[in-house]
């Protein structure tokens, strides 16, 4: 009993030391390792501010926010009607829309792969419900050394995330499935590590996430078309053309101190924190 | 005051049947253990209303037998049509549960018996520690060795284009439930009085027959509850499996092939569905049939173990 009345002792004492406003910031994995960059970051402009970031998936941060337990929902992908209807039913507000960056969703293979590029054609192929592009020869005659069977091992992300849904509608538009059979991984670097240890592996994954172990692919838009590789550049200038963007949500208005942060993520600093850590810095509004 | 009495009353068994003369401590603890053993009992029921109630509007809305029991496609995310056809998780389960048990129950009930009888008593304390160690390493860190070291393991030895499939999360599996079906299986043949070995040795039975033809026997319903306990684990193994079968919707023909799990997609998905979503509804569904299924595993032992004891 006197122990615990010590640490309500003690606990008080600390919440009244440092006088800190958390803002909560939850959502998107693709999101996450840059809005972490940017909390560390923020913490020495503006001491008093704190921002607790946590992943989940981009599904995961909206639901929050629909919610009302977060104050800022990171997603990889734009809200959804039904989303925003649902979160206007429950918190009176409407929802604030912020494109904090860019990202490239690359297509890469493992190192010992021939191929430079793909069409988005052949990629639908390979990834495609009703695609016929089951074996690396059908893509243009390729063997892959080491790869048994030359069988092509399509590497995908769980069916209900961002990157999952923003790679099926960037490939097959919004009236096709992906293939199903593919080895569903639920996060980006589990599908650069199996990659990476698999010859016959096919993978996708935000930009940011890609190791030196993976090869990745320029993508072409048609075969005539010029293959483009996916970095800053090509993001930025949306030649590449499985780029995307990243959003930030706010239920309604943000209170001062959140719009100051949402003013902070798009300053010249905090434009470099998002080059470092492999993000594409949005274009200017 | 009362009880003081009645306690060192001359009569000494009377107060037993006499409940209201009953000492209070007694009574407190009576209660305790009591409550403890209904506490499982409404754990249990709570759970099993908590699963319905969630899958509930699914069930009634929703649910098709055929589609859900016969079909493979699992699309709760299409654009397309939603579908949800738990087939292909329902034998990738099965599959994983079976052929790790294959290969753990041997193992784990041989490594039992020589921990128990064939080993130096002074070797036995560091195996027995040794294993239970085996037991402490976190879930998603045999997902880790299973990505990392088994799968290009399968790919080079077997020649295959995927080493993330069945064999290896059966694999994962067994080496997970080995450290319970070993204690467990160890504490059952330990529980075998000292004297049966005494007799028949006295008989002039080797330890092998000791082993095999007294303890077996003896102990059958202790090691048929470790091996049943493995079962369970596999059964409900989650994170690991999720790693190591490759988590691709499909029938596998091979133990080649990747495959899935139940437990694997309630764990990849009800994380970014909406609560209260048709497809977190379905997902409480799987969640119903992997209860059913336990239950079912469950209720099968126990009748084995009553029947063999008539």
């Amino acid at each position: 009993m006197r122990a615990a009345i010590l640490l309500i002792f003690i606990f008080m004492s600390c919440s009244k030391q440092n006088d800190v406003l958390i803002i909560q910031n939850k959502g998107s994995d693709t999101l996450v390792n840059l809005a972490q960059a940017w909390a560390e970051e923020y913490k020495k402009v503006q001491p008093k501010v704190a921002i607790a970031v946590s992943g989940g998936g981009s599904g995961t941060g909206i639901a929050a926010l629909i919610n009302g337990t977060v104050d800022i929902a990171n997603s990889s992908r734009a809200m959804k009607d039904e989303e925003r209807a649902d979160a206007l039913k429950n918190n009176g507000k409407e929802v604030n829309e912020f494109v904090v960056g860019m990202d490239a969703l690359a297509v890469f293979v493992h190192p010992a792969n021939p191929l430079t590029g793909l069409t988005i054609e052949e990629v639908a192929c390979i990834y495609g419900e009703g695609g016929k592009c089951t074996h690396w020869s059908d893509i243009r005659g390729t063997i892959v050394p080491g790869c048994q069977g030359n069988k092509i091992i399509r590497v995908s992300r769980q069916s209900n995330s961002g990157t999952y849904q923003y790679f099926r509608e960037a490939i097959l538009g919004k009236k096709r499935d992906l293939k199903l059979g593919s080895m569903d991984l639920n996060g980006s670097r589990e599908s650069i590590d199996l990659v990476e240890k698999t010859p016959c592996a096919i993978g996708y994954s935000g930009m940011g996430y890609l190791s030196k172990n993976v090869r990745s692919l320029c993508i072409a838009k048609t075969s005539d078309a010029k293959c483009i590789f996916p970095n800053l550049e090509t993001a930025m200038d949306k030649s590449y053309p499985i780029s995307r963007e990243l959003y930030m949500y706010t239920s309604g208005e943000p209170s001062q101190e959140v719009k100051i942060y949402m003013e902070w993520t798009q300053s010249e600093e905090a434009k470099k924190i998002t080059i470092n850590s492999g993000y594409v810095p949005a274009p200017k509004r | 005051m009362e009880n003081k009495i009645t306690q060192s009353a001359p009569v000494s068994m009377e107060w037993r049947h006499k409940k209201s003369t009953k000492p209070t401590s007694e009574k407190i603890v009576e209660f305790i253990i009591k409550a403890g053993g209904l506490s499982s009992i409404f754990l249990i029921l709570a759970i099993l209303f908590f699963i319905l109630k969630e899958s509930a509007p699914f069930l009634i809305d929703r649910f098709e037998f055929k589609e859900f029991f016969m079909s493979t496609e699992w699309y709760p995310a299409s654009v397309v049509k939603v579908r949800y056809g738990i087939l292909a998780l329902l034998i990738g389960t099965l599959l994983v549960t079976v052929i790790s048990m294959l290969i753990a129950v041997p193992l784990g009930l041989a490594c039992a018996f020589y921990i128990s009888e064939f080993c130096h008593p002074q070797l036995r304390e560091i195996y027995k520690i040794l294993i239970e160690f085996l037991a402490a390493i976190p879930s998603v860190v045999w997902g880790f060795i299973a990505i990392m070291m088994i799968n290009p393991l399968i790919i080079y030895s077997f020649n295959v284009p995927i080493g993330l499939n069945i064999l290896n999360a059966s694999i994962i599996l067994a080496l997970m439930s080995l450290p319970l079906i070993v204690s467990v299986g160890e504490d059952a043949l330990r529980a075998v009085p000292e004297t049966y070995r005494e007799a028949a040795e006295g008989m002039g039975a080797t330890k092998w027959e000791v082993a095999t033809r007294v303890l077996l026997p003896a102990a059958k319903n202790g090691l048929m509850a470790a091996a049943l306990l493995g079962v369970g684990r596999a059964l409900g193994e989650t994170m690991a499996v999720l790693m190591a079968t490759g988590h691709s919707i499909q029938i596998p023909e091979s133990i080649f092939d990747p495959g899935r799990t139940l437990t694997a997609t309630i764990a990849a998905e009800l994380g970014e569905s909406p609560k209260g979503g048709e497809h977190y509804q379905a997902l409480f569904a799987i969640g119903l049939v992997l209860f059913i299924l336990s239950f079912v595993v469950n209720l099968t032992a126990d009748y084995l173990i009553r029947g063999k004891k008539k």
